[in-house]
């Protein structure tokens, strides 16, 4: 048998809220984690993952505390320990790498000086040693010229970079146990997917025991041999990754699989009903039971238990996951999507610059801007009555700054915007008519702060019914109510505030918020990835419903490229602030021709161990796109040759109406394929 | 839906927010005190015209410097007029004066503070340095000039003091309001188009009120100790208003042999600054602004 290196026993963790009852937001969990593997632990926000996983290093947060049952490292107990005891087992044997490096690191202090810092405190090895070591470890996390990076601060490297010193500092213990929390959340996809590879080589090369806690199946599914799925504070799935992912037999994990969006398919997956039930609530029975599709009166009632089920090395906490065992795959229903677009042009942008550069004294004077090489260049799109273009591409791609020049937020430097074909549109609010502001509705990323959260529901949607229809009273109150339901929340949510709201119910108040003023075009941006998994599907969903009732046109920003499959009719691709590909989604996502599309696309992570991503270029972070030629350049793994450096590429029309901007020639691209 | 049973907390009145947050001050032993010290000299300031046993003005030689009896519970001071009647009344004057005072610093401080911080650029910058320029004079040499130049009455006090404690609450204020103007609720606000006006009044005051309230009440205890100060020097009240900062000015020179006339209004104005800034710390804990932050583990 394999050596155990950590033993869960009857965890049980929680608070006591004001009226003095015990809380628990962790139940009775066991587990073990056994020498060298790696486990993944899934859950969504809330279902006391992080707890979890705190819990196995003998931390327990602040206003939580230990109810019964212990953490055994090594033989002896975490959670009793003594804290000059932990701190010998802490980074030396058991490491953390937190969510947010960039966080994480001290950013006063030069990297090298950090790592020689975690050095000191769990080795013995002398200074000269210690140098050696650290050039080691740096160059073990593949980061380039370790003498260099070494004598930089923290801001100097990019997001992936940072991600990588950290796991750098946790190896400095050689630790036995590595606790990874959402390692790479923050992170590109691109880099994300770098990242996943290196700790996988990690893991390998050293033998260290993973704990990789995330939200995301993808991640999980490239890393972990092992996966732990958690609901409420339960285990509700214990088992290797690959029948997990594959045949799930718990009807939460089976519902949240089939929620995913994936590449492959295009069109909206199906959603599951509700959210998990908040900490003390429930209130006897299954915590998975009104969201579930296979539950009967025995769910109600009675809470099952974990069930070790020998045949399949799986744990289960289910009463009828028998039902499941016998489904061969997770069969995904697609509601697809119809192209309900126009011929009708709604709105267009054309040769739209944006600048964020400081402008000297003259210029502000002549209240011009004036930049040669400005973030976002060269945007032409014409977008059609009712269909969804998304905008995709990385972080500092430009993405969310196009449109805030749509929304009128950020002035343009040059180009214009048109409207319903004659139309234009400044850049600037204060210039814009409120006919203009109305037809044009913003939805935020995180409905957290794009809600005030000292107004009521009622307060939030009255905001634009008054504002440009001039509601009152009766009709007021009609109105909202009539928005609440389309959004598929009731009326007695008029009287809450957001924060009595989970995530799903406050993005629907924000959807309600901008249909409430009667758009003609409504900018999403991320409108999905502050939300669990489980939740967006549903949010996409009612966002399609409603674009089918109301011929609503959709601007959909987006990183998640499975999303942005699920939901639109055309992709344009953007990489420095320039486009590289417009397209019909299904052209775009079939026949990934520019090379960065390939790299995007390559680089997604799938739920599904069999699909590893592929990754075609350097994770570089470029901090301005180039003064002259193509803007993918620096990364482009197919240059042809000085062209690329010193021309704009041309665009090249592929015949299902595929634009795309490179200087090799459409057959050739269509033809070089992994 | 089941859960609607979980969330009753439903939309309460200003009334019920009151008491729920006066409840939750009451529930700390120092914010009992506070609360109680507090509401004691309020009362106090109310009824002490009524209650006063003797005349706050009547002079007479013969009674001078008396020791505490039981017809003078605090004693008499150097001119034979009772120190308890004094006291008592001394407290209605500072309470209103600062009172008032600080209510004019909340709103002209807490507005230009919200405006500014909203507009931001050029407009911020110049109010700011003009803001900045009046923090570096000394307050009490501006209010003296004041004082000498429209004379000592409360019309002239109290936005005087009003001018010179909302300083700081621009600061906070501005401080405040640009927390919450990154917010996204802002930008959605701003994209439809609402005013500046009404972008401050819906979105941004609900924001932001409780933490100018609690540097208001902060300042109002600092507005306390500077009017007795004032009248310390001479520059507050006029004679014979009984008012402690005068009462202390009086009286201090007679300390080693009548101690009774300092003590009384010094206990009066050291328990009602103590009761206000209890008040002020467990008001902010209770509406969720800690002022004493914990690092974050």
């Amino acid at each position: 048998m394999t050596e155990m290196i950590q033993k869960v026993k009857n965890l049980s963790i929680g608070f006591r809220s004001k009226k003095g009852e015990e809380i628990l937001i962790l139940k009775n969990i066991t587990t073990n984690i056994k020498k060298g593997e790696t486990v993944g632990i899934v859950g969504e926000s809330g279902s006391g993952k992080s707890t979890l996983a705190l819990a196995m290093m003998g931390y327990v947060k602040h206003g939580l505390y230990t109810i019964g049952g212990e953490c055994q490292f090594n033989s002896s107990n975490l959670l009793k320990m003594k804290s000059k005891d932990l701190e010998k087992i802490r980074g030396r044997k058991i490491a953390m790498i937190p969510q947010n490096a960039g966080q994480a690191l001290t950013p006063n202090l030069k990297i090298g000086y950090q790592i020689d810092e975690a050095l000191q405190l769990h080795s013995d090895l002398e200074e000269k040693e210690r140098e050696k070591k650290i050039s080691e470890l740096l160059n073990k996390v593949r980061l380039p010229s370790p003498e260099t990076i070494a004598l930089r601060y923290p801001h100097e490297l990019s997001g992936g970079q940072q991600q990588r010193v950290a796991v750098a500092m946790a190896l400095a213990g050689t630790p036995d146990l590595l606790l990874l929390d959402e390692p790479t959340t923050g992170l590109d996809v691109t880099t994300q997917a770098h990242v996943l590879e290196l700790l996988n080589f990690i893991a390998k090369d050293t033998g260290t025991s993973m704990v990789y806690v995330s939200h995301d199946l993808g991640a999980i599914a490239q890393v972990s041999d092992r996966i732990i799925v958690m609901y409420s504070g339960e285990i509700v799935l214990e088992g290797p990754s690959r029948d997990i992912l594959k045949k799930p037999i718990h009807p939460y994990t089976h519902g949240l699989l089939k929620s995913i969006p994936k590449l492959s398919l295009a069109g909206l997956p199906e959603s599951m009903p509700g959210s998990q039930p908040q900490p003390g609530t429930i209130q006897g029975g299954c915590s998975f039971f009104d969201r579930c599709n296979f539950s009967d009166e025995n769910c109600k009632s009675n809470s099952p238990k974990l069930e070790f089920l020998k045949d399949l090395n799986t744990s289960v906490r289910c009463f009828n996951y028998e039902k499941l065992v016998n489904e061969n795959q997770v069969s995904q229903t697609i509601n697809k999507i119809k192209n309900k677009s126009q011929d009708k042009e709604i709105l267009n942008l054309s040769e739209v610059s944006i600048s964020y550069a400081k402008q000297k004294l003259l210029d502000q004077v002549f209240n011009r801007i004036s930049d040669d090489n400005p973030t976002v260049k060269d945007i032409n799109i014409n977008i059609k009555k009712g269909e969804t273009i998304a905008l995709v591409g990385e972080s500092g791609s430009g993405k969310s700054t196009i449109l805030k020049s749509i929304a009128g937020l950020l002035r343009t430097k040059d180009g214009l915007i048109r409207f319903d074909e004659n139309r234009n549109l400044s850049s600037d609010l204060r210039e814009r008519d409120p006919n203009d502001l109305r037809i044009i509705q913003l939805i935020f990323q995180n409905p957290d702060e794009s809600l005030n959260p000292n107004h009521t529901v009622e307060e939030i949607i009255a905001q634009p019914l008054k504002l440009y229809f001039g509601l009152k009273g009766e009709e007021l109150k009609k109105n909202i109510i009539d928005l609440l339901q389309k959004v598929r929340l009731g009326e007695f949510y008029t009287s809450r505030y957001p924060r009595q709201l989970s995530g799903g119910e406050k993005q629907r108040v924000a959807v309600a918020r901008a249909f409430a003023a009667k758009p003609d075009i409504i900018l999403c941006d991320e409108v999905t990835s502050a939300l669990d998994v489980s939740v967006q599907a549903a949010v996409l969903n009612l966002l399609q419903q409603l674009k089918e009732d109301f011929g609503t046109t959709y601007i959909f920003v987006s990183h998640d490229l499975a999303v942005v499959r699920a939901i639109s009719d055309r992709v344009a691709v953007l990489y420095q602030g320039r486009l590289c590909e417009v397209g019909p989604s299904n052209d775009v996502y079939k026949f990934p021709s520019h090379p960065y599309t390939e790299v995007l696309l390559g680089a997604v992570l799938e739920p599904d161990p069999d699909i590893k991503p592929k990754l075609v270029a350097e994770d570089i972070v470029e901090e301005r796109p180039p003064e002259k030629g193509c803007s993918f350049q620096g990364r482009c793994s197919r240059i042809v040759g000085d062209i690329c450096k010193k021309e704009i590429p041309p665009w090249q029309l592929t015949e299902s109406g595929n634009a795309i901007r490179c200087h090799i020639p459409i057959k050739e691209l269509q033809k070089e394929q992994f | 839906m089941k859960l609607d049973n979980i969330y009753k907390e439903e939309k309460k009145s200003t009334y019920a927010k009151l008491s729920e947050i006066i409840i939750t001050m009451a529930s700390k032993p120092s914010g009992l005190i506070g609360l109680t010290i507090l509401v004691f000299h309020i009362i106090l300031a109310f009824i002490s015209p009524y209650i006063a046993p003797h005349d706050f003005k009547a002079i007479d030689p013969t009674l001078m410097l008396q020791a505490p009896s039981a017809e003078y519970w605090f004693g008499t001071d150097d001119l034979g007029r009772d120190v308890f009647t004094r006291t008592i009344l001394g407290g209605r004057t500072a309470l209103t004066i600062t009172f008032f005072g600080s209510l004019i610093a909340l709103l002209w401080g807490g507005l230009l503070g919200i405006f500014c911080g909203l507009v931001g650029g050029k407009i911020d910058d110049v109010v700011m340095r003009i803001v900045d320029a009046f923090l570096s004079i000394p307050w009490i040499l501006a209010m003296l000039l004041i004082v000498s130049l429209l004379g000592t009455s409360t019309e002239v006090l109290i936005p005087a003091l009003g001018f010179f404690y909302g300083k700081g609450i621009v600061r906070v204020a501005r401080a405040a309001t640009h927390d919450v103007i990154a917010k996204d609720f802002i930008v959605s606000a701003r994209a439809r188009g609402h005013s500046n006006f009404a972008i401050i009044w819906n979105e941004i005051i609900p924001n932001v009120r409780d933490a100018i309230l609690v540097e208001g009440a902060m300042r109002w205890s600092w507005m306390l100790l500077g009017f007795s100060s004032l009248s310390f020097l001479g520059f507050g009240v006029s004679p014979p208003t009984p008012d402690w900062g005068l009462m202390i000015s009086n009286a201090r020179g007679l300390m080693s042999f009548a101690y009774w006339a300092v003590i009384a209004p010094i206990v009066g104005l050291s328990s009602l600054i103590i009761g206000i800034n209890l008040t002020a710390d467990a008001f902010a804990k209770a509406l969720g602004i800690d002022r004493s932050t914990k690092a974050p583990v």
